[in-house]
């Protein structure tokens, strides 16, 4: 079976033409190519969204790892965000802390929805629960949301990749904050066309991002990364939504995400081999966490 | 395409703290699982690559240990698996290998009972998807994303005509299909993906059938 979209281009054009939110495009392609029915496929992503409801939730009461490396930011994020004195505004501290949030419950192996995978899970939710409060949207439009976000996400992992072994963090987190802001576009209002500019925009400013996970854990510098990429989208959907658009058109940054994946050394790709994780401290957090005489680059 | 549904981007639910690690993790020990037919009695486990690497710290360990006793990605029990194995009475031993794979989440599970020992190669390749790359010894491609039939068989003409007659006769429509064999006129095996799970009347109709060894489903 043939999909509907292979690229943005043809994702946006093929709403563009039918006059049709992307998140419907992406809900006909999987009833089409899952042979699946419109009610089925929507119970399972309104489960899924639950389940990043209740990891948010659970976030933000504070939990821990079993390493102590990550835990509590979350709580520490949304009482600072209480004081109203936040520089960076309330709607993107918000989205911030519940990306911690989520990333801080996966790290505890707490249950998660990986988006798209669980080193990035924290963007999406997190994004969307802040915006959720501005916006209001109905549990239909939350829904859709997650859709858009994995229309655009279908399209990287399919020419390019979303895992951090294959591209490093840009493919991970890069990846889930260009489709959040995405989402976000159209939850505003945006254009389909709109939604592929906030995608590129924030692409491009995660390109090169290493994967260098401390002691190999999904921690540090995971979480933080998250948060970022949280602002990150953001701040791209505002920019598209003021009409800001993209130089490089989306599948081509797409492209150079993957290029530049590929020339990343294997030492930056969740070896944990090199970059933080190979910082005099990244080093001695691992002797300590595991145990035993860390020498050089073996174990 | 390799990833076909929007659920392989948006999911799956999960228990933290990596897809490929953790969750493809336990998605391939429940395969190895469903193909032995039954709980193991002994495992041991050989981690490659990345898996070797950092298996403890993604958990992908007790994932794999999770996923022989069939858990699914999102269950709680996946935290205490090592202890639920011992409970039951699962031997288990994790060897870290150093030798070159081709993918750098791989691991081969060896389990067994007193009846029957069994042999399987995975690897993880990203977002919790998985791929089953030998069985036995035999070379094989299965998504773990279809309903999936393995039939044992003795390697003779008409064999896979009657499977595929079988499976024509319920309707049932083959996405793809693999057939291997280790030596002409020997044990071979077909590997069928399915698009609907498949019912166990018509897996007791297969294995009826002439030269048939064995049939075994892996369910959605």
């Amino acid at each position: 079976m043939e999909a509907l979209f292979h690229n943005v281009k043809e994702l946006v054009k093929r709403a563009e033409d039918e006059g049709k939110l992307i998140s419907e495009i992406m809900i006909e392609q999987e009833m089409l190519l899952m042979d699946r029915s419109r009610e089925d496929i929507m119970k399972q992503m309104d489960r899924n969204l639950t389940v990043m409801e209740e990891a948010v939730e659970k976030g933000l009461k504070g939990v821990h790892s079993v390493s102590g490396l990550t835990g509590g930011d979350a709580v520490l994020l949304q009482k600072y965000r209480e004081t109203g004195k936040s520089l960076s505004g309330d709607l993107l501290l918000d989205a911030v802390s519940k990306a911690v949030a989520t990333n801080e419950v996966n790290a505890a192996m707490g249950t998660i929805c990986a988006t798209p995978t669980a080193g990035s899970a924290g963007v999406v939710p997190g994004t969307l629960f802040a915006v959720k409060n501005k916006l209001n949207p109905t549990r239909e439009q939350m829904i859709r949301y997650l859709f858009t976000s994995g229309a655009f996400g279908f399209v990287v992992a399919n020419n390019a990749s979303i895992s951090g072994a294959a591209g490093g963090c840009q493919a991970e987190v890069g990846s889930a904050a260009a489709m959040a802001a995405a989402a976000i576009v159209e939850m505003a209002g945006g254009t389909p066309q709109q939604s592929s500019e906030a995608f590129a925009i924030t692409m491009k400013n995660m390109l090169g991002l290493v994967c260098d996970p401390v002691a190999g854990l999904v921690e540090v510098p995971c979480v933080k990364r998250n948060a970022m990429g949280a602002a990150n989208s953001v701040v791209a959907a505002d920019m598209a939504l003021a009409g800001v658009t993209s130089r490089i058109p989306c599948d081509e940054v797409i492209s150079a995400m993957f290029e530049i994946g590929q020339s990343m050394p294997s030492a930056l790709r969740e070896t944990a081999k090199g970059g933080l994780a190979a910082t005099p401290t990244g080093k001695w957090l691992e002797s300590k966490i595991f145990g035993g005489a860390v020498v050089g680059s073996g174990k | 395409m390799k990833f076909k549904s929007v659920f392989d981007i948006i999911g799956p639910v999960m228990i933290g703290p990596s897809s490929s690690h953790t969750a493809g993790a336990a998605r391939i020990g429940r395969v190895a699982r469903d193909l032995f037919g039954r709980q193991p009695k002994w495992a041991k486990i050989h981690l490659y690559g990345s898996f070797a690497e950092t298996y403890k710290g993604h958990s992908t360990d007790v994932a794999i240990v999770g996923g022989l006793l069939d858990y699914d990605t999102f269950d709680e029990r996946i935290k205490t698996s090592f202890e639920e194995a011992r409970k039951l009475g699962l031997e288990f031993e994790f060897i870290p290998e150093t030798g070159h794979v081709e993918h750098p989440n791989t691991v081969k599970i060896v389990i067994g009972d007193e009846r029957a020992e069994m042999s399987m190669m995975g690897i993880s390749i990203g977002g919790g998807k998985i791929e089953i790359t030998e069985l036995n010894g035999f070379p094989l491609r299965l998504s773990g994303e279809h309903p999936a039939i393995l039939v044992v068989h003795e390697d003779r003409s008409g064999c896979i005509a009657n499977v595929a007659n079988c499976l024509y006769k319920y309707d049932i429509n083959i996405g793809h299909m693999e057939v291997s064999r280790k030596e002409k006129g020997r044990m071979a095996l077909m590997v069928i993906e399915v698009d609907q799970n498949v019912d166990k009347e018509v897996l007791d109709e297969l294995v009826e059938l002439p030269n048939i060894t064995q049939v075994t489903r892996i369910a959605d």
